[in-house]
């Protein structure tokens, strides 16, 4: 068994000693389920490449295993007990990992940017606190703070000294920053700002980390000086004593209450009545107060704007990318362990994974995370080449692009890992509706990500603004960026594939997204550009476009996720074994988004009835082909049992004998039960005469 | 707040009794009564929420004696509304356990089991899925074995794949099962029976006079059972989304965001395209399936009277129907509620709003009671035996009549190719449209199914490289009844105001389909670009014609708040208030600084 084999070998032993001790039938009966086994023997591919592929090369490979080596032999990390606690218990558990994991890192010489807490992360997914505090907290106050800010804050916080959550939303507020109504007025006769929350719509409600932790609070209100208004900008606040952690006065503090999930983090809301914080206090990398109360801009406006695309790139990967993947392993080990039906009478219950309609469900997701893996590691590199142009030259010329590229990514990428998780869990019949089978807590971890970080819609609709724009700027010859210049391309008018395997050759598949995407921002163009010369007015005119634009952005991202893809495969074509199971991954995830999708690509005869009926042959096709490796791909993901925690999702395969030893040491099977001796027993003495 | 809920319009009045709310009797029994007023279960752990089910659900069974209520139905309602609507420990036992004694047991049996049962002194499971089955009931592995020496029946989970896993109320709850297992006696597998199984407390195996075995009068009772409960499921589909689309309209008014016109304040988000474009098909869709819901039940009935007398020629119609719809509506309002709690944003997903509950109660009926895609198979056999039974010159008759027209011709595949005449506007040629889809996908099925036959693949195998094309036949099929049930029901309108409004609800509802599956019309030749552009025109023109009226359709629903639970859906439409009042009661505020702080953050910080 190549690499993985071995290290996978010691993660689930921990879980088959546990097998050892059921009794009589229902025992383990050898290493591994001989149903997964033969799915391993010969996955055609040298698998441990793939799996240095996803990592970013053998090196971070070594490292990241390092540290799952790390978290899996340390018991505050095991996750074994986590489904059957209370949410306080949740929060708490999650509070003592977080700091427990900053001792480690100061123990073994993590840094705070390096791979290793990545990678610990994307093993313990959502299961730590003070996420806002290390992932928007301190990142703010390093974008939008002062060298001598920065130098104050930023190391109190990494020491956990401070914990610190970021206000922004508002119970009747969200992603529309302008609509906030928290203030910061100042003062210049005690030079200090003024904070309120002066209704019940502007209370900062959601927060992560403030609710029970947090002692300080980057909030973001509406600066007035000189009695006007200066719109949104940030301030450090501190809202819990340091000797007590009680509230500050003036400063009411919560939680929020019960959610769908996410109950280790005490969201929280937030009540400011005049409280006072110093004028050093606001974050003035751009823009400052003088003391006698002018407000001056030192540069430009949208730069506030570079933080939120940064934390919003990063989800993409560790909040949505992650669960999908995850989500796809355990399906899809569950698959060839669980037998249902018959395919041939008279012979034993088939896999379900050789069901065609189970094909259908899953290979699509397990070539989609493949997508959104390559496309989110792009996406940050982008990300970075910008961040870099602005702090280095002061050159901001690429955010308008970048913005629109993660708002529309973000977008999709959510929306499709969510549907995907969901299309996993249900592919598991009733077993997935149990939390041991780890798929209803990725779903309600990876559908939070839907609606924060920018809801949706309205980021569909920021990508659509940015694309109408470079419309406009082709009427003027203006050039326009690299992930765009296509709208300069010609289009074709016909799909030029003539058989199945030409459906197999991306720049035909590459060549109709991009057909599509052209026409449906052309189209969504023509139709605002219409409404407005009928004498439309602007507002009115972009609302009634606005379900044709979401559905431009929509086709746009998905052109270019398809696009990026085939450019990852290009650069593999020293590694041809790999490139060509990512290829089928490629051609698999594009035909099947054009097969979903179908009355776009029919519409305006670019691809004919033949020619559909062609290309689903050919997705068929690439199913069969697919299924025959799904468990060494998946096995690539390379995730460790514990941290998987799913009782069907072992790399052994034995799913009913860890679900029933699992729920041997449910506490709810661990006592007697109040209900029965309070409200049954009178009722069931009287029938023991009877009986 | 809401500026038009002061009173109930009369649209609203209207609306109302067209919606057949036959269940406002139990409602107000369990709603007014003082004992059965209900607590915030968010804020309980799960261990207090099921001491609450029991002790609701005993005190349950009190008020059913003391209101008499005996008819099934209505016991059901009157249950739900005590339970607001979510599981309870007992569903298994009065849902299951109880009829199939009445169904399956002999008089003696009755005798002895069903009074003590009732009076809730024995609590029993139904045991039929095993932890390595599901759907596929031939292949549970548990035995009953008679041994004629001692007139008993030996029961065994032999594997680790046969140990009984699900039955609801079972883990703590029942004292009794019914378990379902493979009988052997003299020897032979005699198949799939029900035992009743004493499993907490001594007792002993059921005897029954010999060992020669005894065939059940009728297998297809079993089957009245299932396709009662798939039945079921459409109704609750509808009711779920309802309840979801109540929620996310009415806070979709409250709720201000952004601005349309510079300058201007910010505007209701139901004032925005996309937000209706969101809402609004949903909310047709929760009136379509109420009639479908409402169709099925009275077809059941109906067919349960022909049944009774002897006729059992309807129960495979009704059967694929209810298996097929019960798939296609779950699947549909589950995704709708996810839809519309996404649509409330990121309060949403706090359980104040009453979503997360709904979803997360109502979408395991897409996995239990026939997994959906088995489901949707089901239905493609139904279809696909009909089919060649048309090609054979047999005539239909039913939902699936429409097939005989396509065999008719000679060439089927050139019967779309023919431009058809269709009148985007009119709902009857639109549910023609949608007939001409499915029918084009059965047939493109069967013509797949022949071509894998052809390529030497026995039967088994052809279905399965089939299946694919099978549930989007099926799936085509469905949606077509719907869009046919819906239209069916205009013409019973005689008030005007009333056929108006829900005339724009089919129509809004025929087209979004139309608009969502574009490809399937384009693909068959029944409609061409123009239609679609225009389809996709008048879905949007039709949001706007339903906006005025968005509030008024969904309080026709007339959901008390009590049972939506949602601080986002309430009535008064006083929602920032409520969710704050909500909040305090979070069990992490009981105390200002909770001990996880002295714990683990106070070390930390004591060095500043």
């Amino acid at each position: 068994m190549p690499g993985t084999g071995h290290c996978r070998a010691c993660s689930w032993r921990g879980m088959a000693a546990v097998g050892a001790a059921a009794k009589g039938p229902y025992k383990v009966q050898s290493a591994i389920n001989p149903d997964i086994a033969s799915e391993r023997t010969a996955p055609g591919f040298p698998l441990e490449k793939l799996v240095n592929l996803l990592d970013g090369g053998a090196e971070r490979t070594r490292i990241r295993r390092a540290v799952e080596h790390v978290v899996n032999g340390d018991t505050v990390f095991s996750r074994e007990n986590e489904y059957f606690l209370t949410p306080t218990e949740q929060y708490e558990l999650a509070v003592k990992r977080a700091v427990h994991l900053w001792q480690k890192m100061k123990e073994l010489g993590w840094m705070d940017d390096g791979p290793e807490l990545q990678f610990a992360y994307r093993i313990m997914g959502g299961n730590l606190a003070f996420g806002v505090h290390n992932g928007v907290f301190i990142p703010t106050i390093t974008e939008l703070g002062t060298d001598a800010q920065i130098a104050k804050w930023v190391p109190l916080a990494k020491d956990y000294q401070i914990i610190g959550t970021y206000a922004q939303t508002e119970l009747g507020h969200g992603t529309y920053l302008r609509g906030l109504e928290t203030t910061a007025s100042f003062d210049p006769s005690n030079q200090d700002f003024i904070l309120n929350t002066p209704k019940p719509s502007s209370i900062k409600w959601w927060p992560g980390d403030l609710g029970r932790s947090a002692n300080h609070a980057v909030v973001l209100a509406q600066l007035y000086t000189q009695e006007k208004c200066h719109g949104m900008h940030a301030f450090i606040v501190q809202i819990r004593s340091l000797l007590d952690h009680s509230a500050l006065p003036g400063v009411k503090i919560g939680d929020i209450g019960p959610k769908m999930a996410f109950e280790h983090v005490d969201n929280g809301y937030l009540i400011l009545q005049n409280v006072r914080i110093p004028k050093e206090n606001m974050l003035n990398r751009h823009s400052e107060v003088t003391s006698d109360g002018r407000y001056i801009k030192k540069s430009f406006d949208k730069i506030n704007y570079i933080a939120m695309v940064l934390t919003r790139v990063k989800v993409i990967a560790s909040e949505m990318v992650i669960p999908l993947s995850k989500a796809c392993v355990i399906a899809l080990r569950y698959s060839v362990v669980r037998r249902q039906s018959e395919l041939k009478p008279g012979e034993m219950e088939a896999k379900i994974l050789d069901y065609q309609t189970q094909q259908q469900k899953l290979l699509p997701q397990l070539a989609t995370t493949f997508a959104f893996h390559f496309m989110s590691s792009s996406l940050e590199t982008f990300c970075n080449q910008v961040k870099v142009q602005i702090k280095s030259k002061g050159d901001a010329s690429s955010l308008p692009e970048l913005h629109a590229l993660s708002a529309g990514l973000k977008a999709l990428i959510s929306d499709a890992c969510s549907a995907g998780v969901e299309v996993c869990r249900r592919a598991c019949g009733g077993h997935g509706y149990s939390k041991l089978s780890g798929l209803p807590s990725l779903y309600t971890w990876v559908v939070a990500s839907c609606t924060y970080e920018g809801e949706n819609t309205v980021l569909q609709l920021q990508t659509a603004r940015f694309l109408i724009k470079c419309l406009n700027k082709i009427d003027c010859g203006e050039p326009l960026p690299q992930s765009v210049s296509y709208l300069y391309e010609p289009v074709t008018s016909h799909c030029s594939a003539k058989e199945k395997s030409d459906f197999l050759k991306p720049f035909i598949y590459i060549e109709s997204y991009k057909h599509r995407a052209h026409r449906l921002i052309k189209d969504a163009g023509i139709k605002l550009q219409s409404l407005l010369q009928s004498g439309v007015e602007q507002h009115v005119a972009w609302n009634s476009t606005s379900v044709q634009l979401a559905r431009a952005a929509v086709a746009h991202c998905h052109y270019i996720v398809v696009k990026n893809f085939v450019e990852t495969l290009e650069k593999l074509k020293f590694e041809p074994e790999i490139q060509q199971v990512v290829k089928m991954l490629c051609d698999l995830y594009a035909l099947t988004g054009i097969l979903d999708t179908t009355g776009d690509f029919l519409y305006d005869g670019y691809l004919t009835g033949k020619q559909l009926d062609l290309m689903t042959t050919s997705q068929q096709r690439l199913l069969s082909l697919v299924r025959k490796k799904a468990i060494s791909i998946a096995d690539a993901l390379d995730y460790p049992d514990k941290q998987l925690n799913s009782a069907i999702g072992n790399y052994d395969g034995y799913v009913y004998q860890r679900l029933f030893e699992w729920v041997q040491k449910a506490p709810t099977n661990a006592k007697v039960n109040p209900a029965y001796e309070k409200y049954l027993k009178p009722r069931f003495r009287l029938a023991q005469s009877k009986l | 707040m809401l500026g038009n809920q002061k009173q109930k319009s009369k649209l609203q009045i209207k609306l109302q009794q067209f919606l057949f709310l036959f269940h406002k009797d139990q409602e107000a029994l369990a709603l007014n009564d003082p004992e059965l007023q209900h607590e915030d279960l968010n804020f309980l752990s799960r261990s207090e929420r099921y001491d609450v089910a029991v002790k609701k659900s005993a005190l349950m069974v009190r008020k059913i004696r003391e209101h008499a209520i005996s008819n099934p139905e209505e016991i059901m309602w009157f249950k739900s509304y005590v339970h607001r609507g979510r599981p309870e420990p007992l569903d298994l036992h009065l849902g299951m356990f109880l009829p199939t004694i009445l169904n399956q047991a002999t008089p003696e049996q009755q005798d002895r089991f069903f009074m003590p049962a009732w009076n809730l002194q024995i609590i029993g499971t139904y045991a039929q899925t095993e932890m390595g089955h599901g759907s596929f009931i031939r292949g549970l592995e548990t035995t009953a074995t008679y041994d004629p020496s001692t007139q008993e029946f030996v029961l065994n989970s032999p594997t680790v794949t046969s140990i009984k896993w699900w039955p609801g109320g079972l883990g703590k709850t029942s004292n009794h099962a019914i378990v379902l297992a493979q009988l052997y006696t003299q020897g032979q597998c005699k198949g799939l029976h029900a035992f009743i199984v004493p499993i907490r407390r001594m007792g002993t195996h059921e005897p029954l006079p010999d060992g020669t075995y005894m065939k059940p009068p009728s297998d297809k009772l079993t089957y009245g059972t299932m396709v009662f409960i798939r039945s079921m499921i459409v109704g609750d589909s509808a009711r779920a989304l309802s309840q979801a689309c109540t929620i996310a309209i009415r806070y979709s008014a409250v709720r201000h965001q952004s601005e349309l016109k510079p300058g201007d304040p910010e505007p209701q988000i139901l004032d925005y395209q996309t937000q209706q474009y969101k809402l609004f098909p949903l909310l047709v869709t929760a009136y379509a399936f109420r009639f479908v819901g409402n169709f099925m039940r009275e077809t059941y009935h109906r067919i349960t009277g022909d049944m009774n007398d002897g006729d059992y020629s309807q129960l495979p119609e009704l059967h694929a129907l209810s298996a097929g719809l019960k798939a296609f509506t779950s699947w549909v309002a589950s995704a709708g509620i996810e839809e519309c709690r996404m649509a409330c944003g990121g309060h949403g997903y706090s359980r104040s709003s009453g979503l997360p509950d709904i979803y997360v109660t109502f979408s395991p009926s897409c996995t239990y009671e026939g997994e959906n895609t088995v489901m949707m198979l089901q239905t493609a056999r139904y279809l696909f035996k009909s089919y060649t039974q048309a090609k054979s010159g047999q005539k239909l008759v039913g939902t699936v009549s429409y097939l005989n027209d396509l065999c008719s011709h000679i060439q089927p595949q050139q019967v779309a190719s023919q431009p058809m005449v269709v009148d985007i506007n009119d709902i009857s040629s639109l549910v023609e449209a949608y007939q001409l889809r499915a029918a084009n996908l059965v047939e493109a099925a069967a013509r797949n199914y022949r071509m894998e036959l052809g390529r030497r693949k026995n039967k088994e195998e052809a279905w399965n490289s089939t299946s694919i094309d099978l549930v989007r036949a099926s799936g085509a099929h469905c949606h077509y009844v719907v869009v046919k049930l819906f239209a069916a029901k205009l013409s019973e309108i005689t008030d005007t105001a009333i056929h108006d409004v829900l005339s724009t609800l089919c129509l809004m509802y025929a087209l979004y389909g139309i608009s969502k599956n574009s490809g399937d019309f384009l693909h068959a030749g029944i409609l061409n670009d123009l239609h679609i552009s225009h389809v996709h025109q008048r879905v949007k023109e039709l949001l706007a014609v339903i906006r005025p009226n968005a509030v008024a359709l969904v309080d026709a629903f007339d959901y008390p708040d009590a049972v939506l639970a949602s601080v986002l859906g309430r009535y008064d439409g006083n929602v920032y208030e409520h969710m704050f009042e909500w909040a305090k009661r979070s069990p992490l505020n009981k105390t200002e600084v909770h001990q996880s702080f002295y714990k683990y953050l106070k070390p930390l910080q004591s060095k500043l």
